[in-house]
């Protein structure tokens, strides 16, 4: 059924393009999102005027052309006519662009300007990319938190049906207030992502080492959902954008939570270095965070994607009789390569746990257990 | 080997007009003669030939893309090698089936339409052409490096192409260096032949504007087919010997890894289309029976295409935040393109316009050409657009932009040439019933193919994804299937273009067609290996 | 019309079959697979065959050159070149170097680019202020950047001394080249041979400076290919500027010897103007280099 809405949609191009962008506020199968901001409704205003200059355009000439067609052909005993100039023409169709052109220039030049302007912004959250997730930092409260994709593997092997949301969903979306000025600072940890919510009309691209400056006034609350659009190596399809725009009373209520519970994991935090996990423990904490961060790369069997990322299964590192080359290169990451620092991403226990599950899984039978303090010691010198 | 003197020794009074020509020089045979040859028409055929090859490679490649696309979910590849298979696709069919499909037209006809007896400089010719198997067969070896073929896109941003890439990334930038050397020195050969080997009285303004486009294409060739190999040579130091162009901790800018690469890159989409702004103004008068309207602002619309492309080339990158008035002034450049294009579309319009016109199959094709590739160059428009390029960008609403201008636009060219000449070429000639099959084939399927794609691009699809959120399911399957059936449409022409060379079909004229004018149609068909060893003179 | 033609018509020379471009190409493929391969193996540092690849790449290329010209000499020499051919090469020649210069181009624009872009917004020019704040704090543009971003030290490379001498002596050389131009179109063979033997000699001692001052650099300043964008382009832009001094050098050389031969007339001497305005290219990519790497 709905694909022949979209097919007739696709037949009568025009008049369904119209109708379904303004009904459906949040998505068009066929068309741009008028979306939710005063800017991305103004860029969608462009955006129809563009089609429609294009579509008279087109109409124009290729009517001219299939009418000289028809009434010119050979068959119907058309004799050529031998003119083969006419300044006046030629400098009517020269002038006349440059005069669409300019139509169509002036009021892009005004959204732009009102796009680049990030000053004064009531309040500022830093994006960062990584292969391939989102880390998001509010610069003024003490919140920060990784978001990567929520959709199951499963789903994408074909083996579960496909949620509504399939590859547009996220643990951990990023919430802002609705009526206030946001300023985002995207840059990025390794390759170059590109920051994009269709509903705000904001694309920028994340480049390691830059940062670029971008903002969005959203007018109304809702779920908004968005992609990485700048390819950024193998799972470049799988690092969906996820904002969520509350009131602004809701969201002050969020941003006091947020708080408290990072204070809260502190203090967890603190608690697990004094105790020490059973081997059990370790090890199904372990495989979860291995699944969920590790095996993007280091894949779920532990081979890796030979020449591209190392396997961990029988690796040196791994399996080598001192444990430091292996907590050293989670915690700090190894510069100049794929693998990042995940000592911001993962806690203390999290960090022993995967460590421990990576010595003893697929084979690397270590028997090594590694606690959190461990980690501690490596991190803090204590 | 070649011993000079039998060229020389070969009677000076032979005409380039008639066929007893072939008598003096031996035609040489077998295998060898491809090899070695240094006869324009010769490497005319092997670039051709090669051009086809690599076409279909690079479709197969695309079926393998459109095939994972059919269906939302992983099923066919793994994204790493989806990745590669998008690379090594754009790669291939702008590198190793476009240009050298055009090189090929260049060869066999600039010689044959400026009156001169072969290329300037007929070993480098061949050399230049030799490179390509070469270089290609490198980069697809290098699918089978351990860790892959390159992934990061045809225009392999660093630094997913340096830090961030596989082995196979050393192999990629020595390719690209040697296609490189071969574009140049092909571009010199075009440039060098058409200013020095005309015929007396063949001066500038009477030359055909396939020559004429050539000779801008060519002159843009060497502008920037070096830049090209400059920033392949920063990706190889950046990535193995420490340096840190694209790095900012050492004070490098992977952006500035962008600029090179557009002022290289967007040239080059106009090295794709201009030669076929020359093939259509070929066809049409033709078909037309008339002469070429407003053949002179044709040749200056060529030339400020040809300038204003120097300073566009950030058009790709408004989303990588330049300041805002680099985006304006790129913005405005952009747009400006369209005046000189649309001066060459309307020339083409008011060429046809009380003309007496014919439907042969080049002129299908030409006619297809006209409306789709207004349809690109419009969307194009619409990229230009700064604002709004930040919700088109890295979507499929530039991959069906971009498919418009190049498989509709150049492609359909390089078909509406091939059976424009082939007849002069083979001296049979095609079977039209599977031409007539194979452009209407073509025509509905690529809309089906690439039609859809704006709006899964509108609706939010991004690009060099090898999965995708459920609502775009329903267009993707009609991609998919429009790709499937345009790429059989093609194994139509292949057999046709077989059947062609193997000198099946009815003898033509010297003329082949009614209304065609121009040198190449006053000598036989098929036309003898050597021409006009002596220039005829052009009134 | 058509009386005239036989006037103005000289026999244009197509070659018939050769077999040195195929040799070319095989040996660009070599030379790409091995450099290609040995690369890698480098900076992995495990072996491979690589560099025998590249080198059998290079010898190919060395015979498939020599081979060539050699033709191409035999061809002259017997007279069956004509005006025309003359032209062809010497236009071909022409826009070779126009790629050339586009070739440099490049790295010049890395360069504009790194100084007027790229180092001030990683200080916080621009639309950058966050770039610096968050990311880079501390970091102050300048340039030479000899300090980087990430924090790699090292010293810029003067203009005076060594570079100033080198500019003195390739300049001089082109004026030497010029003199046995001269003394090649007027006939004077021996101006011709101790003015191009001049030339010769000013090119090595340039590159043997030139070397010398690399030393320099790895050595007391510690300025390296790893030291940071400032390194980078000095490294690469005096790099390919030498590597193109060598090639000039060898040509010369080349031509050198065939002056002793008594090769070339003052009318026919393609090889010899080409190889002239290869040496005059690289000195005037040299005066750029000089100004906007050392001085500026
Ligand atoms: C043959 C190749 C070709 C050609 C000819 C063009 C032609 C044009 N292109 Fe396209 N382009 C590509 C190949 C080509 N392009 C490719 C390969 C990419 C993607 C690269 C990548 O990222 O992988 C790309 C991407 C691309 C972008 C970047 C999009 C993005 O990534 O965000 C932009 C943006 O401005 C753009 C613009 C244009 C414009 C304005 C023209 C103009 O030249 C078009 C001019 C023609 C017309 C306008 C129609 C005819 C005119 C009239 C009938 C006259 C009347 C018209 C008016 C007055 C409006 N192109
Ligand atoms: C001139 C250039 C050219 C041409 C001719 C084509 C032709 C085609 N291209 Fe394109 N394409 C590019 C240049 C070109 N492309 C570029 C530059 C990119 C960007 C790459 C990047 O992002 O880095 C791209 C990217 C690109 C994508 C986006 C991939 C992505 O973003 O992940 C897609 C997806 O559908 C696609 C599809 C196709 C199809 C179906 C064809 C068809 O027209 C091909 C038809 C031909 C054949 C199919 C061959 C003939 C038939 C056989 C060999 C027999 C086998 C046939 C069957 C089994 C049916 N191409
Ligand atoms: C974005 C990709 C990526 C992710 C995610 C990733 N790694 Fe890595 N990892 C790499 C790469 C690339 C290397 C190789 C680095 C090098 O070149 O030495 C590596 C190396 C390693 C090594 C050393 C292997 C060896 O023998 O050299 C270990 C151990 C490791 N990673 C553990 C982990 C753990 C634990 C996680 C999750 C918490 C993880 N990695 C997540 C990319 C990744
Ligand atoms: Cu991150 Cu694409
Ligand atoms: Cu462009």
């Amino acid at each position: 059924m709905k694909f022949l809405q979209t097919a007739f949609g696709a037949l009568l191009l025009s008049t369904p393009i119209m109708s379904l962008a303004q009904s459906a506020s949040e998505r068009s199968n066929i068309n741009l999102r008028p979306g939710v901001t005063d800017i991305s409704q103004q860029v969608f205003g462009l955006h129809m005027m563009m089609f429609w200059i294009c579509v008279a355009i087109a109409v124009i000439v290729f009517g001219v052309m299939f009418y000289a067609m028809i009434k010119h052909r050979k068959s119907a005993g058309a004799k050529p006519a031998n003119f083969h100039e006419n300044v006046k023409v030629e400098i009517a169709w020269t002038v006349v662009p440059f005069l669409i052109l300019i139509a169509m220039a002036v009021p892009a030049a005004s959204t732009l300007l009102d796009m680049e302007d990030v000053s004064k912004p009531d309040l500022t959250v830093l994006v960062t990319g990584s292969q391939w997730k989102w880390h998001y930092k509010y610069m003024d409260n003490d919140v920060e938190f990784f978001s990567t994709l929520a959709t199951q593997p499963e789903q994408i092997r074909n083996k579960f049906t496909k949620s509504e949301n399939y590859l547009l969903e996220v643990d951990r979306p990023l919430v802002i207030p609705t009526g206030k000025k946001v300023r985002f600072l995207i840059t990025s940890d390794d390759v170059i992502h590109s920051w994009w919510v269709p509903d705000f009309a904001v694309k920028k691209d994340a480049n390691p080492g830059f940062i670029n400056e971008a903002w969005t006034n959203v007018n109304e609350p809702g779920v908004y959902r968005g992609q990485c659009a700048e390819l950024c190596g193998k799972d470049h399809g799988f690092m969906p954008v996820v904002v969520i725009a509350m009131e602004p009373e809701e969201y002050e209520a969020w941003i006091v939570e947020q708080e408290a519970i990072a204070q809260r994991a502190r203090e967890e935090e603190q608690r697990l270095l004094a105790m020490n996990m059973s081997m059990e423990e370790l090890m199904t904490t372990g495989k979860q965070v291995y699944d969920s961060v590790c095996a993007a790369c280091h894949m779920p069997n532990g081979e890796g994607l030979a020449g591209v990322f190392p396997a961990i299964k029988g690796s040196a590192i791994a399996t080598g009789d001192d444990l430091n080359p292996h907590i050293d290169i989670i915690v700090y990451g190894k510069a100049g390569t794929a693998m990042q620092s995940f000592a911001k991403q993962l806690t203390m226990s999290e960090i022993a746990a995967v460590i421990t599950y990576q010595r003893n899984a697929w084979g690397n039978n270590t028997g090594d257990m590694v606690q959190a303090k461990d980690i501690n010691a490596v991190m803090n010198g204590e | 080997m070649s011993t000079a003197t039998d060229t020389v020794n070969t009677n000076p009074d032979s005409h380039g007009h008639d066929s007893h020509d072939d008598h003096h020089h031996h035609i040489p045979k077998g295998l060898m003669r491809w090899v070695l040859t240094t006869n324009h028409k010769d490497i005319g055929t092997l670039y051709l030939w090669f051009a086809f090859i690599m076409f279909l490679v690079g479709g197969a490649m695309a079926m393998v893309i459109r095939a994972e696309l059919f269906q939302p979910g992983l099923q066919i590849v793994e994204p790493n090698f989806f990745n590669q298979m998008t690379t090594v696709h754009g790669l291939i069919m702008v590198f190793g089936a476009v240009m050298p499909a055009f090189t090929g037209l260049a060869n066999w006809l600039i010689p044959m339409m400026i009156g001169a007896p072969d290329m300037a400089l007929p070993r480098m010719n061949n050399w230049s052409f030799w490179i390509l198997p070469f270089a290609f067969l490198i980069l697809l070896s290098s699918l089978f490096v351990e860790g892959g073929g390159p992934a990061f896109g045809w225009t392999f941003y660093a630094p997913l192409s340096t830090t961030y890439s596989g082995d196979s990334t050393a192999l990629f930038v020595f390719s690209v260096h040697i296609m490189g050397i071969s574009s140049i020195m092909g571009a010199i050969n075009v440039i060098v032949t058409i200013f020095n080997m005309r015929a007396p009285g063949m001066t500038y303004m009477k030359m055909p504007l396939f020559v004429w486009t050539w000779l801008i294409t060519a002159f843009l060739l060497i502008a920037v087919m070096p830049v090209l190999a400059g920033v392949v040579t920063m990706v190889l130091t950046d990535k193995y010997f420490g340096t840190s162009f694209f790095d900012a901790a050492g004070g490098g800018d992977p952006v500035l890894f962008q600029h090179i690469f557009w002022f290289f890159g967007h040239p080059e989409v106009y090295i794709m289309i201009l030669p076929a702004f020359g093939i259509i103004s070929q066809i049409v008068p033709t078909f037309s029976r008339k002469k070429l309207f407003g053949y002179a602002s044709m040749v200056y619309a060529t030339a400020s295409i040809a300038l204003l492309s120097f300073i566009v080339w950030a058009h790709h990158m408004f989303t990588t935040g330049m300041p805002v008035f680099a985006e304006m002034f790129f913005m405005i450049a952009t747009m400006i393109i369209a005046v000189p294009t649309g001066v060459k579309v309307f020339n083409w319009v008011a060429t046809m316009w009380r003309g007496s016109i014919s439907f042969e199959i080049p002129m299908l094709f030409a006619i297809a050409f006209i409306i789709l590739f207004t349809i690109g160059g419009l969307s194009g428009l619409m990229l230009a657009i700064t604002p709004v390029d930040f919700q088109y960008h890295d979507t499929y609403f530039v991959v069906a932009h971009f498919h418009y201008v190049l498989v509709t636009g150049a492609v359909f060219s390089i078909m509406a040439a091939v059976y424009y000449w082939l007849p002069k070429w083979t001296g049979r000639m095609f079977d039209i019933t599977l031409a007539k099959w194979h452009f209407w084939c073509s025509l509905i399927s690529v809309n089906v193919l690439f039609f859809p794609m704006h709006f899964v691009g509108l609706a939010g699809m991004p690009r060099r994804i090898p999965d995708y959120a459920l609502q775009f399911a329903d267009f993707n399957k009609w991609i998919s299937v429009g790709g499937f059936a345009f790429g059989l449409s093609q194994l139509i022409f292949l057999a046709l273009v077989i059947k062609a060379c193997r000198k099946k079909g009815e003898k033509v004229s010297s003329q082949v067609w009614e209304g065609a004018e121009g040198l190449e149609w006053e000598i036989p068909s098929p036309a003898p290996y050597h021409t006009f060893d002596t220039p005829p003179t052009v009134k | 019309m058509a009386q005239d033609a036989p006037q103005q018509y000289e026999k244009y020379y197509v070659p018939e079959q050769s077999v040195w471009p195929i040799v070319g190409a095989i040996a660009l493929f070599l030379i790409a697979v091995g450099a290609g391969n040995y690369v890698v193996e480098v900076s992995k540092d495990k072996s491979g065959y690589g560099a025998y690849v590249l080198i059998a790449g290079l010898i190919t290329l060395l015979v498939m050159v020599v081979g060539w010209f050699k033709n191409q000499i035999d061809e002259s020499m017997s007279g069956l070149y004509s005006a025309q051919l003359g032209r062809s090469y010497r236009q071909g020649m022409a826009w070779f170097i126009f790629s050339e210069v586009m070739f440099f181009a490049a790295f010049f624009g890395a360069l504009f680019y790194a100084r007027v872009i790229a180092v001030p917004w990683l200080g916080g020019a621009s639309n950058n202020a966050m770039t610096n704040e968050v990311l880079w704090p501390g970091f102050e543009a300048m340039w030479p950047l000899v300090s980087t971003p990430g924090g790699t030290e090292t010293q810029a490379m003067g203009w005076l001394g060594l570079p100033l001498y080198n500019t003195i002596i390739l300049l001089v050389s082109s004026v030497t080249l010029h003199y046995a131009h001269v003394g090649l179109e007027e006939n004077k063979r021996k101006q011709l041979t101790w003015m191009l033997g001049l030339t010769i000699l000013l090119g090595c001692i340039f590159l043997g400076l030139q070397g010398y001052e690399y030393v320099h650099a790895y050595r007391d300043l510690g300025l390296t290919l790893q030291s940071g964008i400032y390194g980078n382009t000095f490294f690469l832009l005096t790099g390919f500027h030498g590597l193109h001094v060598t090639l000039g050098t060898v040509i010369l050389i080349v031509l050198f010897f065939r002056v002793l031969k008594g090769h070339f007339t003052p009318k026919e001497h393609f090889a010899f103007q080409a190889g002239a305005w290869y040496w005059h290219f690289v000195d005037v990519v040299w005066v750029m280099l000089f100004f906007f790497v050392y001085i500026l």
